[in-house]
């Protein structure tokens, strides 16, 4: 059984076909989805998120570790998913952030310690009173990654992630954040118009549009 | 829970108005019971007819209306259209904005102060250049056309016309067009009005007919500022309305109705001009009228917004130095002395309308601003707003004459027995209140970046949390803001707190306009520099809490 499956998945916007597709993902793979803008691939994203508008009408089912979630709200889901931009929490410091990320299941000091790994593992350690707003493109990315990974998910969604960053530090990210999803051993659905993060993916590829 | 919040914000926004004006149609035809009146028909309209001077009334309230509204319109016209996208526009911006939390009776009397015979600026001008140590015999204030009562509402009107108009902007990508039709040959100010003007005049309508409303129907500044032989429209009916001869009241029904029916007639006369002005825009541009030497009439415009803000900060000015002045002979341009004497002398009473005005003010701000905040979460939740109908709703309560339904609502609270009470003035400051709450918070509330709530949901946040702990902190700052704009909406009422306190619950601006009469100037400018001061309170707390919970936080200097 794949981690993740798309069945038959159809997204349409104001009755034109956008994507239809199935496709199977597996613990530890990427797929692809290559498209110009306007082409809808991010709202395969959003579908698989739970949080796509509802000018769209999309039917088909998402399976997750073999449990159908397509029927549920998008915080019980537990798909992380990273965007253009960092977008961490600007109200709250580096370690906020992070310790929003940590499931309330875990309890006590066993919280500041899993943010204190994470922020290790993002070589930013004392990084945890810091302004988010005080920090470099690649560090708020490397931070943006953790806080979804903090937070358990069973699938990543990348919508685009590296398009912003600047050529050198593209590489550096790209290959942290691959790293980390065959480290945790999650399927990884990554939207881009971008060839090179593409191939830096390595697995299937579906080209829109 | 939330899921009822809209339908019982309509219900607030609606329900009142709709209440009211039917409990004011049912006594205007004779029937009131508790006064012992059964017989239906039509003879209260009849007396209100045979009145002395209504006719006259009602003129002075319609012109009121449709002037006031036209020029402070076209002030606000002539400015964006000459002067959008400059540094200068950015300024008055800045200048012009804490003038819209200024009370109207706070600037009516500081524009009193300013003009009056004895005023300030005959002050200014005498002996020297009027030639005369005595104040000249010339009838400026409440003048029987009402000029000086139009002025006082312009002033206040025009901050509010120019910042709704701010809020439409954005969406009419001017500079681009105005580089377009410039580049055509258009001058600045026509190349405006012909590609960017009628897109934003649909979004500005309502607030334009609510200004309408306003000045049509307005009781504190035309006793302030409007003439007495004979006052307007809602002035004579607020008169009725308190007598202690309780047949009036029936009178007083009819003459409510009578002020709807002029206010729907204003509106209508301006809907006519509206279609009027659209034709004549369409000829010129038709005809590829250039219009390219507008300098002197971009000059005026600034000139006109300047001299009108002006006219509020230097008025409330000299309230304030008014308030503590010792001995101040005309034609000195300052007192002799100054003294705290006046404050000290007025203070035994302020402590009980201070606290009225403060606790009610407070009491409707958290309601609208909770029921604000519900909409438009439920909104963010659901993806479905209200469209522009739910925009009628919030409308209603300020398009409708407060005079033709807050009558109707104090007869109703009469008979449930909350007659004068607290209660019932927080929730009728409500009905006033919420419309600009919402108006204020739901720009920036749908302009905030919905991927920080996937990215929230992502992280298997509920709702709930994502709500208290990043929506609601994140957009603190314009929560904030938007709370002080109905705090500010609050301290201003005037007829709503007279009509449904019966005179039991006095606030800082009823007692401040019961003393218009006297003359008092020392005490009036005790009373109005409090009208101002309350709501400057207000928004300096909305400003300073998030800077000093986010003092550490850079992005929330600017973000949303």
């Amino acid at each position: 059984m794949s981690a993740l499956i798309y069945d038959g998945v159809r997204i349409a916007l104001n009755g034109r076909t956008l994507l239809d597709i199935q496709a199977n993902v597996e613990a530890g793979q990427t797929l692809t989805i290559m498209g110009p803008s306007g082409s809808g691939k991010s709202s395969l994203l959003a579908y698989t998120g739970g949080f796509l508008g509802p000018a769209f009408e999309a039917s088909g089912a998402i399976l997750l570790n073999g449990q159908d979630v397509t029927q549920l709200p998008a915080y019980r889901r537990h798909t992380g998913i990273l965007f253009q931009d960092p977008l961490l929490f600007p109200h709250m410091s580096v370690g906020g952030n992070l310790i929003f990320a940590v499931p309330q299941s875990i309890r006590g000091a066993e919280r500041d310690e899993r943010v204190a790994q994470a922020l290790a593992h993002a070589e930013l350690p004392d990084f945890a009173d810091r302004d988010p707003a005080t920090l470099s493109g690649g560090q708020k990315a490397r931070v943006a990654l953790m806080r979804v990974l903090l937070a358990e998910p069973k699938a990543l969604l990348l919508d685009e992630p590296f398009s912003k960053l600047d050529s050198g530090l593209r590489d550096q990210v790209r290959s942290f954040v691959f790293a980390e999803a065959k480290r945790q051993n999650l399927p990884t659905v990554l939207v881009t118009h971008d060839e090179a993060d593409a191939e830096a993916a390595g697995g299937q590829v579906i080209a829109l549009g | 829970m939330l899921r009822l919040a809209p339908a019982l914000a309509i219900g607030i926004l609606l329900g009142p108005v709709a209440f009211g004006i039917l409990a004011t149609l049912i006594p205007a035809f004779g029937y009131l019971p508790s006064l012992g009146a059964f017989e239906v028909s039509t003879r209260y309209f009849a007396e209100v007819w045979a009145t002395p001077g209504i006719v006259q009334s009602a003129l002075l309230s319609l012109s009121t209306g449709l002037v006031t509204t036209a020029v402070a319109l076209l002030v606000v016209f002539l400015f964006v259209a000459g002067w959008h996208g400059t540094p200068a526009f950015l300024r008055m911006q800045h200048f012009l904005s804490p003038l819209l939390s200024v009370p109207h009776a706070a600037a009516a009397f500081g524009l009193a102060f300013l003009i009056a015979p004895s005023g300030q600026i005959m002050r200014l001008l005498s002996p020297w250049a009027t030639g005369s140590t005595r104040p000249p015999d010339l009838l400026i204030l409440q003048d029987p056309l009402g000029l000086s009562m139009m002025a006082g509402l312009i002033v206040k009107e025009i901050p509010f016309l120019l910042l709704v108009t701010l809020a439409a902007l954005p969406q009419a990508s001017v500079a681009r067009s105005g580089q377009i039709a410039g580049a055509l040959g258009y001058g600045r100010m026509s190349g405006f009005l012909f590609t960017s003007w009628p897109a934003i005049y649909r979004q500005i309508r309502l607030a334009v007919f609510a200004v309408i409303a306003y000045a049509t129907s307005v009781v504190d500044v035309a006793i302030i500022l409007g003439p007495s032989t004979p006052s307007t429209l809602a002035v004579r009916l607020t008169q009725w309305m308190n007598d202690p001869d309780l047949a009036l009241r029936l009178t007083a029904s009819a003459g409510a109705l009578v002020q709807l029916g002029l206010t729907l007639l204003a509106i209508a006369l301006w809907i006519a001009a509206e279609w009027i002005g659209r034709l004549v825009r369409l000829s010129l541009e038709r005809r590829g009228k250039r219009l390219a030497r507008d300098q002197w009439l971009r000059g005026t415009a600034l000139a006109a917004t300047v001299l009108a803000g002006l006219a509020v900060f230097a008025g409330l000015a000299i309230l304030a130095i008014w308030s503590v002045a010792g001995f101040w002979s005309f034609p000195d341009a300052l007192p002799r002395n100054f003294t705290l004497d006046t404050w000290s002398r007025a203070l035994p009473s302020i402590g009980r309308p201070l606290s009225i005005t403060i606790t009610t003010a407070l009491a409707a701000v958290f309601a609208a601003t909770a029921l604000a905040l519900a909409c438009l979460e439920l909104e963010a939740r659901t993806g479905r707003t209200g469209g522009s109908r739910a925009l009628w709703f919030v409308y209603l309560p300020l398009i409708v004459p407060q005079v033709s339904f807050v009558f109707g609502l104090q007869l109703f609270f009469l008979n449930i027995g909350l007659d004068a009470t607290w209660l019932a003035l927080a929730f009728v400051h409500l009905v006033f209140v919420l419309p600009y709450v919402f108006l204020s918070l739901s720009d920036p509330w749908r302009a905030w970046d919905q991927r920080y709530a996937s990215i929230a949901y992502g992280l298997g946040a509920t709702p709930n949390r994502t709500f208290w702990r990043v929506r609601l902190p994140m957009l603190l700052k314009p929560a904030l803001a938007a709370s002080a704009v109905g705090f500010a909406v609050s301290i201003g009422q005037y007829l709503p707190t007279v009509l449904i306190g019966a005179g039991r619950l006095p606030t800082i601006t009823t007692e401040a306009v019961a003393l218009a009469s006297g003359g008092d100037r020392r005490v009036i400018g005790v009373y109005a520099f409090l009208q101002m001061v309350l709501p400057f309170i207000g928004f300096a707390l909305a400003t300073m809490i998030p800077a000093f919970l986010f003092r550490n936080r850079r992005d929330m200097g600017t973000a949303a």
